[in-house]
């Protein structure tokens, strides 16, 4: 699934903390509506990455744009435009559900009016119209996880940035959760998404794989698994993955 | 829609704030337990001094020295001795403050028309109790005498003084610790929760899904810095209440204007959290930097030593340490009546610090590593 145009577009991006080179000039592009499988091992440079596109991270060098807006210099611009999921599912804990979804949905910018009709078809489709004021640490963690999903989707970014937003999780309650990603592709939404579960790289249209900051490979599960002889994406990942020096 | 950013953040701290299960009760216990006991603990008063005397003189007017003495409020009596040594040997032990040696012949000398001198010496390890119970002995001493000689109907009596302490007419130390301690309660209370608040965003996690919004730094910064106003308000209240109630204590000025100082005063002390909370990692980073900073402006604000007394080179230093200007506007309005008029150089002094921190902490909020 080759896109027309890129809503990502990275080149020789690179970013040092003191001696150590955590991304090691990568250059990629992501086009419009794609979703994008980001592996690597722990310590690959993945989250480095993800910080530096989403401008929580200044690029020690290099360049890019990401929804048409500068990594450099726009910064602000883009966190407009995306909308971002963390591992650590970032929602706050002592919020009710309701008060997390108003509190981002406000933020970026939607009128009182805008969020109610899109949280209630968020908690229709989510089935958690009852969990509206539960608040979010008393809700189990595949729910939070949804959620969060919700929160960074709900103004309708171009780009959706999510850092392993599954983890922890039996395989159903992820099935369900990739469904959700899914849907939102299909409306249009470009998906960035990063995992340690290779049968989730597997419902990527294309994936790149990184090894010690560097990004070694990168094409279609099907193109890659083809290339490496591979039967599964797990099988492609351990063989690219091998000499990798850094562990966590 | 700056507005409403505010407005959600504002609802959004504040929520947080009433959720958490040690803050509301830190706003309102703290004051209530500092006010309560410290005013009664911590006192200057100097009571129970104890004083040995050392009576060579065996005289009608010697014995009624140290009856007089007993007899007054402060001092008593703890032994009669012979010998300076002996006396000497109380004091080293602990069961003397002050030795007060009366000469062989200090009746006859005394009728004869010389100068007979009483001896006080006093312990200075405990520096207050030493200057303050010679005084007293000495004053005591002094009106025995005069007495003495007026019923004699002999001396000329020496010119006396009289002091008359305005605004505080007691000298009474709870007055002058009262609003002093409403300071303290901000200086921690504002000082420590917006550090904490911010730190633990950081460690859970939550300010990186608020840095990557496009949520304006000042908005949010200033979300951090509001709800401390309402904090500083209620700690004030509480504390005002406590010393009308309890101590009987009311300001002599507008109540607004301590209102007013408090307000500043608590932008200040939030500002310092969150610049404090911007450059630490952890909370145990960030509490011991505001600790730093906690008790420099307890010891060098003129909180508990007056300013007065420091060292000039000290004093210059004073006039950079905001809770100063505070201290001064809360003293001045509680027992003094002040107004705008004779304060209004603290209230632009707090004006420009309360700018001025908020502006650093705004500045060194970075949304981006």
């Amino acid at each position: 699934m080759k896109e027309k145009e890129p809503i990502i577009s990275v080149c020789n991006l690179t970013k040092k903390f003191g001696n150590f080179t955590a991304v090691d000039n990568i250059t990629f592009e992501v086009g419009k509506g794609e979703i994008f499988g980001f592996l690597g091992a722990n310590g690959a440079g993945k989250t480095t990455a993800i910080r530096m596109l989403c401008g929580l991270s200044f690029p020690t060098s290099g360049s890019g744009t990401v929804a048409g807006y500068d990594i450099m210099s726009q910064a602000e611009e883009i966190k407009r435009h995306i909308g971002y999921m963390s591992q650590k599912f970032s929602l706050y804990q002592d919020l009710t559900v309701w008060e997390n979804l108003k509190l981002f949905s406000t933020i970026y910018g939607m009128t009182d009016r805008e969020i109610k009709i899109k949280a209630d078809m968020v908690f229709t489709t989510l089935g958690m119209a009852d969990m509206r004021n539960a608040l979010v640490k008393e809700i189990p963690l595949g729910w939070k996880q949804k959620l969060a999903f919700a929160a960074a989707t709900m103004h309708s970014p171009d780009v959706v940035f999510l850092d392993e937003p599954t983890g922890g999780v039996d395989p159903a309650t992820r099935r369900r959760f990739w469904e959700m990603i899914y849907q939102a592709s299909s409306q249009g939404m470009t998906i960035f998404v990063t995992t340690h579960y290779l049968d989730e790289a597997e419902y990527c249209h294309r994936v790149s794989i990184m090894v010690d900051g560097h990004i070694r490979a990168l094409d279609s599960p099907a193109m890659l698994k083809k290339q490496y002889h591979a039967a599964t994406m797990d099988e492609v990942f351990r063989i690219i993955a091998q000499g990798a020096q850094r562990t966590d | 829609m700056k507005a409403n950013t505010l407005k959600i953040l504002l609802h959004k701290e504040i929520s947080l704030m009433k959720r958490s299960p040690l803050i509301p009760r830190i706003i309102i216990a703290m004051p209530i337990l500092v006010m309560l006991i410290i005013p009664l603990v911590a006192t200057f008063d100097v009571k129970n001094i104890d004083v040995a005397v050392v009576d060579n003189d065996h005289s009608e007017l010697s014995r009624r020295i140290a009856a007089d003495i007993d007899a007054s409020e402060y001092l008593s009596i703890t032994g009669c001795y012979f010998r300076y040594d002996e006396a000497l040997a109380a004091v080293e032990n602990g069961t003397a403050d002050v030795i007060l040696t009366i000469p062989q012949n200090y009746l006859k000398d005394l009728a004869n028309g010389k100068m007979p001198k009483l001896d006080l010496k006093a312990n200075g390890v405990n520096v207050t109790k030493g200057t303050l119970g010679a005084q007293y002995a000495a004053a005591s001493a002094t009106g025995t005498l005069r007495q003495w000689q007026n019923e004699q109907g002999s001396a000329t009596l020496p010119a006396t003084t009289s002091v008359i302490n305005r605004y505080n007419p007691t000298l009474d130390f709870r007055n002058y610790m009262i609003p002093a301690l409403m300071v303290i309660l901000i200086i921690i209370i504002c000082g420590y929760l917006p550090t904490l608040n911010l730190v633990n965003e950081k460690e859970a996690g939550t300010i990186e899904a608020m840095n990557v919004t496009p949520v304006g730094k000042f908005v949010f910064v200033l979300s951090k810095l509001i709800p401390y106003w309402i904090v500083g308000l209620l700690v004030v209240t509480v504390g005002m209440i406590i010393g009308w109630a309890v101590y009987g204590l009311i300001p002599e000025g507008n109540i607004f204007l301590i209102y007013l100082a408090t307000l500043l005063f608590s932008l200040v002390m939030s500002g310092l959290g969150v610049f404090v909370a911007n450059k630490s990692a952890t909370i145990l980073q960030s509490i011991f930097m505001i600790f730093a900073f906690i008790i420099i402006f307890q010891l060098m604000s003129g909180l508990f030593t007056p300013i007065a007394s420091m060292p000039q080179w000290a004093q210059y230093i004073t006039y950079a340490i905001p809770p100063r200007y505070f201290i001064e506007i809360m003293r001045a309005v509680y027992l003094k009546g002040s107004s705008m008029a004779d304060l209004w150089q603290q209230y632009a002094a707090l004006l420009g610090f309360a700018t001025l921190l908020s502006i650093i902490a705004a500045i060194t909020y970075k949304k981006r590593a």
